[in-house]
C-alpha cells in the first residue's frame, strides 16, 4: 500500500539513524571534507559488513540484500540528515544501478560482490561538459580495437572519480550508447579531483587518451542506465529530505533558545511563518520522494516522471531550508564554525547533479501533457 | 448491533419509505431515518441513533447508496446544522432542546448558522463584542454579527456573546442558539468582491432569548465554540483526490485551449509554472493520503496539518495562472458585477465547456482570496504549524490577564 512503511521499515532506519549519530559527527564531516579521498575506508567497510548497506540493492545472486527503491529512499534520507560523507550515492547507488540494469551477466558477477561486500567501490563517468546529464547528448565514442576497445575524451562531474576502484563509463559504440570497463591504472587515464562546491561529496574530472577498455554491456543500453540513472534521482531526493529535515530542525531548535528583545525569536511571527512555510515544503518533499519511492519500477515512464518531479522539488525545497536556516541563525549561520554552510552547499550542489529542477519540470510537463504548442 | 444487522435494520428503513418514491421529499425520507436511529447511529436513541460506533454509518450509507437512486447527502441539506449544530447540540444542550430540535436540522427543515464572528473579533474571536444582559427569564442581545453563511435562510443560530465584560475575554462568553425569526433580528446580504452574497451581516436589536436556550453554563461559551469550531476546519484542505483533477486539471485544460499570442519566452514561463502547480497539487494529494495512512497507523504525524495553509495559497495561485493561460481575453468579465445571490444568474462553478471554463477561471481568481481568510487566516494557521507542531512558543498576549473592557478594540 502506498506510504505504509512496515515495522521491517523503521527497524532499518532506526538502526541506520544509530549507526550514522555515532559514526558521521559533525566533526567527522568537517575531517572528510577536507579529505582528498572524502571518505573513511574504515567506516565504509563497517557500512559494509555490519549494516549491508553497500550492497543494499545488489542482487541476492552477487551477495546483496536485495532491496528496492523504498529501503534505498529510507537510507538515503537518513544519510542526508547527517552529511554523511561516504561512496554510497556513487558506488552503491549509481554505478551498482547501471551494472544491475545495463551490463552483462559476467560483469555483474565479477564486479558486484566486492561491491556488496565493501571491497572496491565503483563509479559511473556518464557526464560531458557539453551534455551534462542529457544521455542524447554525449559524444564520447569508443573505438573498437579486437575485442577491446579505445576511449579518448573527458567525462566531468564523476562522483567519487578520483578514488573508485572501478571506473564505468558510458560511451557511444556505433549507434548504441554502451557501458565500458576502464582498469582504474590504465594507460592514458588521467583523474583529477575538482574542487567542489559540497566538500562533502567528491567529484573528478576523468581524461581519456587512447584508454583500454571493456565493453560489458550488449545492445543498445540506453534504457539500462536511463533507468539507473531514474534510481539515482529517487535517491538523491531522499538524501534531500533528510537534509531539509535537518535544516528545519536546527532552524526551530535555535528559534527556541536564542533571545533577542527578551524574548525567544521563535516567538516573533516573522521566524515563526518561516518555519511553517518549511514544515510545508519538508512534508511536500518527503511524499514527492515517498512516491517516487513507492512507484512499480516495472512501469518505466511513471518511475521517470515519479523521479523527475521528486528531484525537482526536493532540489528546491531542500535548498530554500538551508538557506532559511542560515538567515533564522542570523550572523552565526554565517560563520565558517556552524554547521548550516554544510547544507547551504550539499543542497546546492545536488540541486544541480543530475540536472536542475526546471529541466526535470520539463520532463514532467512532457509527461502529462504541458505544453502542446 | 452489527454490521449485517445495520444493513438489515436499514434495508427494512426502505421497505417501508423508499426515497426514490415519487412524493417522498426529503423531509419525509429523512424523518423515517432518524426515527429509526439511523441519521448518526452514534447518538442515543430517540435522537436519531442507536448507540453503535460511529464508523457504523458508512455501513447505512453504504446501503442507502446501494439501493437508491436518490441519496441525500447531509452537508448539501444542512451543512452547518449538520455538519456543526448536531454535535454541539449533542455536548451541550438540554434533554428539551435535543428532543425538539434534533431531527428537524437532520430533515433540512430547519436551517442552521452560526454567529461567531463581528467586525471587530476576526481571527481573535474571543474578544466578540456582542452583549448579551440578564432581563427576569430572558437574556437581552446587542450588536453585530458578519460572515453569517445562510443567515438569510436559517431557523437556528448558533451564537456567542458577552455577558461578562468585566474578567478576561474568554471567561466572559456565553453560547446561545438563536431563533432567527425573534423580533430584532435584522439579516443583511454581504457583499463580497466577485459581487455575489453567500454571506450575510446579522444585527440584534435588544432580541431576547429565554435562558434555557444556553448550551453549556453562563461563561462557559467558549469550551462550547471550541466544539462547534473542531467540526470546521477539518473539513477544509485535503486537495484533490484524484491524480490531476481539482483546479489544476482546468488549468492545464485552459493552457491546452488557449490560442492567444504569446512569445517563445512568455509560454515557456508559462509552461514552466503550470508544471510546478501541478507537482504542488499531485504533492499535496499525496501528502493527504501519507497523512490518512499516519493516522490509520496510529502515529498521526505533521503531514495531516499543513493542508488548509497549503491548498488555500497553491488553489489561488492556480486561478492566476489560469488568467495568463487564457491571456488579453482575461481582461473581459463577461458575468458582469451585478450584485446577487449565489444561483441567481449565471452559474459561475461548472465548466463544462472551453467557455465555460475560462469563465469559472475569472470567478476563482476573485473568490479564491477568500481561502487565506476564511476558517483560519493564513497567519493563524502559521502559528498553529509553528506553535502547536513545531513546539515554537506563543507570542506574548497582552489582553490575556485583563478585564475584556480594559483590552485596547479596533
Amino acid at each position: 500500500m502506498i506510504f505504509e512503511f512496515t515495522d521491517e521499515h523503521e527497524e532499518l532506519r532506526r538502526t541506520v539513524r544509530q549507526f550514522l549519530a555515532n559514526e558521521s559527527d559533525e566533526n567527522t564531516v568537517r575531517e572528510l571534507m577536507a579529505d582528498v579521498r572524502g571518505y573513511n575506508p574504515d567506516t565504509w567497510k563497517r557500512i559494509a559488513e555490519e549494516l549491508g548497506l553497500a550492497g543494499l540493492i545488489i542482487p541476492d545472486a552477487h551477495g546483496g540484500a536485495d532491496f528496492g527503491l523504498v529501503e534505498l529512499a529510507i537510507v538515503m534520507e537518513e544519510m542526508g540528515r547527517v552529511l554523511l560523507c561516504s561512496p554510497f550515492l556513487s558506488s552503491a547507488v549509481l554505478a551498482t544501478s547501471a551494472l544491475v540494469l545495463a551490463a552483462d551477466e559476467s560483469a555483474q558477477a565479477e564486479i558486484l560482490p566486492q561491491l556488496a561486500s565493501g571491497e572496491t567501490t565503483a563509479t559511473l563517468a556518464f557526464s560531458e561538459k557539453q551534455s551534462p546529464w542529457d544521455l542524447s547528448g554525449l559524444r564520447m565514442a569508443a573505438k573498437a580495437d579486437g575485442d577491446e576497445y579505445t576511449l579518448t575524451g573527458v567525462k566531468s562531474y564523476v562522483l567519487d572519480g578520483h578514488s573508485a576502484d572501478e571506473i564505468l563509463v558510458v560511451a557511444r559504440a556505433g549507434d548504441e550508447l554502451a557501458l565500458f570497463r576502464v582498469a582504474p591504472d590504465a594507460k592514458g587515464l588521467t583523474r583529477e579531483a575538482v574542487a567542489p562546491l559540497d566538500p562533502t561529496r567528491k567529484l573528478a574530472t576523468l581524461e581519456f587518451r587512447d584508454t583500454r577498455a571493456s565493453r560489458i554491456s550488449s545492445g543498445d543500453a540506453t534504457k539500462g542506465i536511463e533507468r539507473a540513472i531514474a534510481r539515482t534521482l529517487i535517491a538523491l531526493a531522499a538524501e534531500q529530505t533528510g537534509g531539509a529535515q535537518t535544516c528545519l530542525d536546527q532552524a526551530v531548535a535555535y528559534a527556541k533558545t536564542r533571545l533577542q528583545f527578551g524574548r525567544p525569536i521563535g516567538s516573533y511571527q516573522a521566524i515563526k511563518h518561516q518555519c511553517a512555510d518549511l514544515l510545508v515544503e519538508v512534508e511536500f518533499a518527503k511524499s514527492a520522494a515517498y512516491n517516487a519511492a513507492f512507484t512499480d519500477e516495472s512501469d518505466g515512464d511513471a518511475l521517470s516522471t515519479a523521479a523527475a518531479m521528486a528531484k525537482s522539488f526536493c532540489s528546491e525545497a531542500y535548498t530554500k531550508a538551508a538557506k532559511r536556516n542560515i538567515q533564522i541563525h542570523g550572523g552565526m549561520g554565517f560563520t565558517w564554525e556552524h554547521p548550516a554552510h554544510l547544507y547551504l552547499k550539499r543542497a546546492k550542489a545536488s540541486e544541480m547533479l543530475l540536472g536542475s529542477p526546471a529541466s526535470h519540470r520539463e520532463r514532467v510537463a512532457a509527461a502529462v501533457g504541458i505544453g502542446s504548442r | 448491533m452489527n454490521e449485517s444487522e445495520v444493513r438489515e435494520r436499514t434495508r427494512k428503513l426502505l421497505e417501508e419509505i423508499h426515497p426514490d418514491t415519487e412524493g417522498v421529499d426529503h423531509v419525509a425520507f429523512r424523518t423515517a431515518q432518524f426515527n429509526h436511529g439511523l441519521a448518526m447511529v452514534s447518538y442515543p436513541e430517540g435522537l436519531g441513533g442507536l448507540d453503535l460506533e460511529p464508523k457504523m454509518q458508512a455501513v447505512v450509507n453504504d446501503e442507502l447508496q446501494k439501493n437508491c437512486k436518490v441519496f441525500y447527502e447531509s452537508l448539501a441539506i444542512n451543512p452547518i446544522g449538520i455538519g456543526m449544530g448536531m454535535p454541539t447540540l449533542l455536548t451541550y444542550g438540554n434533554e428539551n432542546l435535543k428532543k425538539d430540535l434534533m431531527r428537524r436540522i437532520f430533515t433540512g427543515e430547519d436551517i442552521w448558522c452560526q454567529l461567531f464572528s463581528e467586525p471587530s473579533a476576526g481571527s481573535d474571536v474571543a474578544g466578540l463584542a456582542m452583549r448579551a444582559e440578564r432581563d427576569g427569564e430572558d437574556w437581552v442581545l446587542n450588536g453585530q454579527k458578519v460572515w453569517t453563511t445562510l443567515a438569510h435562510i436559517s431557523k437556528w443560530g448558533m451564537l456567542l456573546a458577552r455577558t461578562n465584560p468585566d474578567v478576561p475575554k474568554h471567561d466572559g462568553l456565553s453560547y446561545f442558539l438563536l431563533d432567527m425569526e425573534a423580533p430584532g433580528v435584522e439579516v443583511r446580504p454581504l457583499y463580497q468582491i466577485t459581487g455575489e452574497a453567500e454571506f450575510n451581516e446579522v444585527f440584534l436589536n435588544d432580541v431576547r432569548i429565554p435562558a434555557d436556550r444556553m448550551l453549556g453554563k453562563e461563561g462557559q461559551g467558549w469550551r462550547v465554540a471550541i466544539t462547534t469550531l473542531m467540526n470546521e476546519r477539518s473539513a477544509l484542505g485535503g486537495g484533490s483526490s484524484r491524480k490531476g483533477g481539482g483546479p489544476v486539471a482546468l488549468l492545464m485544460k485552459i493552457l491546452e485551449e488557449s490560442d492567444a499570442v504569446r512569445t517563445a519566452s512568455e509560454q515557456a514561463i508559462l509552461e514552466d509554472k503550470v508544471t510546478d502547480l501541478y507537482i504542488r497539487a499531485e504533492l499535496l494529494r499525496l501528502t493527504t493520503l501519507r497523512a490518512k495512512a499516519s493516522q490509520r497507523s496510529g502515529n498521526p504525524g505533521p503531514e495531516g496539518s499543513v493542508g488548509k495553509v497549503a491548498q488555500s495559497e497553491l488553489y489561488q495561485q492556480v486561478w492566476e495562472a489560469c488568467i495568463s493561460a487564457i491571456g488579453d481575453d482575461g481582461l473581459v468579465y463577461e458575468p458582469g458585477y451585478e450584485l446577487r445571490r449565489p444561483g441567481e444568474g449565471d452559474d459561475l462553478r461548472s465548466a463544462s465547456d472551453a467557455a465555460g471554463r475560462r469563465l469559472t477561471a475569472k470567478y476563482q481568481l476573485l473568490r479564491s482570496q477568500a481561502n487565506t481568510i476564511e476558517g483560519g487566516t493564513s497567519e493563524i494557521m502559521r502559528n498553529i504549524l509553528g506553535e502547536r507542531v513545531l513546539g515554537l512558543p506563543g507570542e506574548p498576549r497582552v489582553d490575556k490577564e485583563i478585564p475584556w473592557k480594559d483590552v485596547p478594540r479596533g
